[in-house]
């Protein structure tokens, strides 16, 4: 079947699909972004670095310990978590009162440290990880052959970022963590340990990147610089979603990469600069982003 | 049994801003259940007074004991816990919470100590404040500007907070609001509460106070009870040209 545009169907839902697991991890870290932005004040560069790491570690758990996938899809947020709140309370914290650029330089700082220790220790060469065997293959679905681990990554990540979405707009913990997000010192005034609320916040949006590192593992390869790759385009869709509203990060994150898959069938020779040319125009006609709020 | 305990016992106070020293010296006692209000110009040190007993300035020095427990090395969240709520000048509403979301936002305090005065239900609350329910769902800094006061005051009295630190609270209202306000403070006063005010309007706080301490350059320079208002009236309009 051929639509007047000229593609197959199959090759345009195909690249479709493609563009909504790149859009899943752009949602998902850039949500982790918005967050942390959100309660830190700190443009987390190290955001791509902490993504790769939750990848290696899925990788060395396989290798070295004969984890499988699973545990690790559990076991890599939990560490990288827990790495991020020793950055946090041992670096982090020293910075918040100043100028945003301290933090961009600090996250990029603890970035090149892991990268280049990664780096040092595996090479720059892919690392090979295939998908448990319950999402090998793929499913028919008369109109196209649908990859099973591809399908499951858009699926988790809408779910966890619908969870995040939920918990942060809807619940008692999310009413201090936007309070917080707004007038900390009140908030702490009315007795809530706000470090701690911060601490945790930062510790859970890398494991959000963690997590999101885990599931690439099988579809990107894993290697040091896997990060590197992903978070220029991720910043670009926090530009362009506006660092105000969380379920403007999630839906800008899928859009674009849904865009940046149609560009790959109808112009790919825009596909790599398409999210930036968006960038640009959403920066001239609405600066704050497209949910961002004007201060 | 710790009703000799004074609410809220500062001595000799000093606060910083950064390298600018603001309060010099402040010595204050709140006995339980008394209204006392804070006169003075504006940048005399009310404000800060009130910052500084919540760990919300910079570097602070010397003693305040609330209920009996001394504060003053301790972090802002712990604060809140001795049983005191603040209520500051600027409102602080939360725009991106419902009008509900703020009146629950600060938590319970469990080691209220010394709290005999248990916390306002929900309903106590909005039985004072009818405007607030109606509103419940709209967002926070969507409400007027009477309706924010209401919510800034109502959300610390759910808390089980018996000592109160309310700033500038009839700032700017209409005058009806301004008496339900008033009428706010003596119903707390009936049920036990301690409240410190910072006031610029006398008319207002002049009838509700039991004490006045008048403050200047970041220390007390004046205090009387209200029985010796009249006879002070001179000396405070001097000190504040009311």
């Amino acid at each position: 079947m051929n639509f007047d545009i000229g593609i197959p169907l199959p090759a345009l839902l195909s690249q479709l699909l493609l563009g909504l697991v790149n859009g899943a991890f752009y949602a998902m870290l850039s949500l982790g972004l918005a967050v942390i932005f959100g309660l830190l004040n700190v443009i987390n560069f190290a955001h791509g670095a902490l993504f790769m790491l939750g990848a290696v570690l899925a990788w060395a758990g396989m290798e070295y310990a004969g984890l499988n996938y699973w545990i690790m899809l559990l076991v890599s947020p939990l560490v990288v978590g827990m790495i991020g709140v020793v950055i946090e309370k041992s670096m982090l914290r020293w910075i918040y009162k100043l100028d945003h650029i301290y933090g961009l330089l600090l996250t990029l700082g603890i970035t090149l440290v892991i990268e280049g220790v990664m780096r040092s220790a595996y090479g720059v060469s892919g690392l090979p990880y295939s998908p448990p065997d319950a999402l090998q293959g793929a499913t028919d679905l008369g109109f196209m052959m649908l990859p099973n681990y591809r399908a499951w990554v858009v699926g988790a990540s809408v779910v966890v970022c619908l969870a995040t979405w939920f918990t942060i707009e809807k619940t008692k913990l999310g009413a201090y963590l936007r309070a917080g997000t707004e007038n900390p010192k009140i908030v702490e005034a009315f007795g809530v340990n706000v470090p701690l609320m911060v601490t945790l916040t930062y510790g859970f949006g890398v494991a959000l990147a963690a997590f999101a590192g885990v599931l690439a593992a099988p579809v990107i390869q894993v290697s040091p610089l896997m990060g590197q790759n992903l978070i220029i385009v991720v910043f670009a869709v926090v530009v362009i979603g506006g660092m105000g509203s969380i379920m403007g990060s999630i839906v800008t994150g899928l859009a674009l990469g849904v865009i940046e898959g149609l560009t790959k069938v109808f112009y790919p020779q825009a596909s790599a600069t398409v999210v930036f040319f968006i960038m640009v125009i959403v920066l001239m006609l609405r600066p704050a982003g497209l949910f961002g709020k004007e201060k | 049994m710790t009703a000799n305990i004074p609410a809220l016992e500062i001595k000799d106070l000093h606060a910083w801003y950064g390298e600018s020293h603001i309060l010099h010296g402040v010595d204050l006692t709140v006995n339980r259940g008394e209204v006392v209000t804070l006169l003075g110009r504006n940048g005399a040190g009310r404000t800060t007074t009130m910052r500084a007993i919540m760990g919300l300035t910079g570097a602070r020095k010397g003693s305040i004991r609330i209920n009996g427990n001394e504060t003053i090395g301790l972090p802002t969240h712990k604060i809140a816990h001795y049983g005191i709520g603040y209520c500051p000048e600027e409102r602080a509403i939360f725009s991106s919470l419902s009008c509900e979301e703020n009146l629950l936002l600060p938590p319970v305090l469990k080691g209220a100590r010394g709290g005999d005065t248990p916390g306002m239900s929900e309903a106590e609350i909005y039985e004072m404040f009818p405007n607030l329910r109606e509103r419940k769902q709209s967002q926070g800094t969507r409400l007027s500007g009477g309706e924010q006061q209401m919510l800034a005051v109502g959300r610390i009295l759910r808390t089980g907070a018996n000592l109160l630190l309310l700033d500038e609270i009839s700032e700017g209202l209409a005058p009806v609001i301004v008496q339900a306000l008033a009428r706010m403070i003596l119903m707390l006063k009936k049920k036990g509460y301690t409240v410190v005010m910072v006031e610029q309007n006398f008319r207002f706080a002049a009838p509700l106070a039991d004490r006045f301490y008048v403050m200047e350059h970041g220390a007390i320079v004046e205090r009387f009870a209200a029985s010796e208002l009249q006879a002070k009236m001179p000396v405070l309009n001097e000190l504040l040209g009311v």
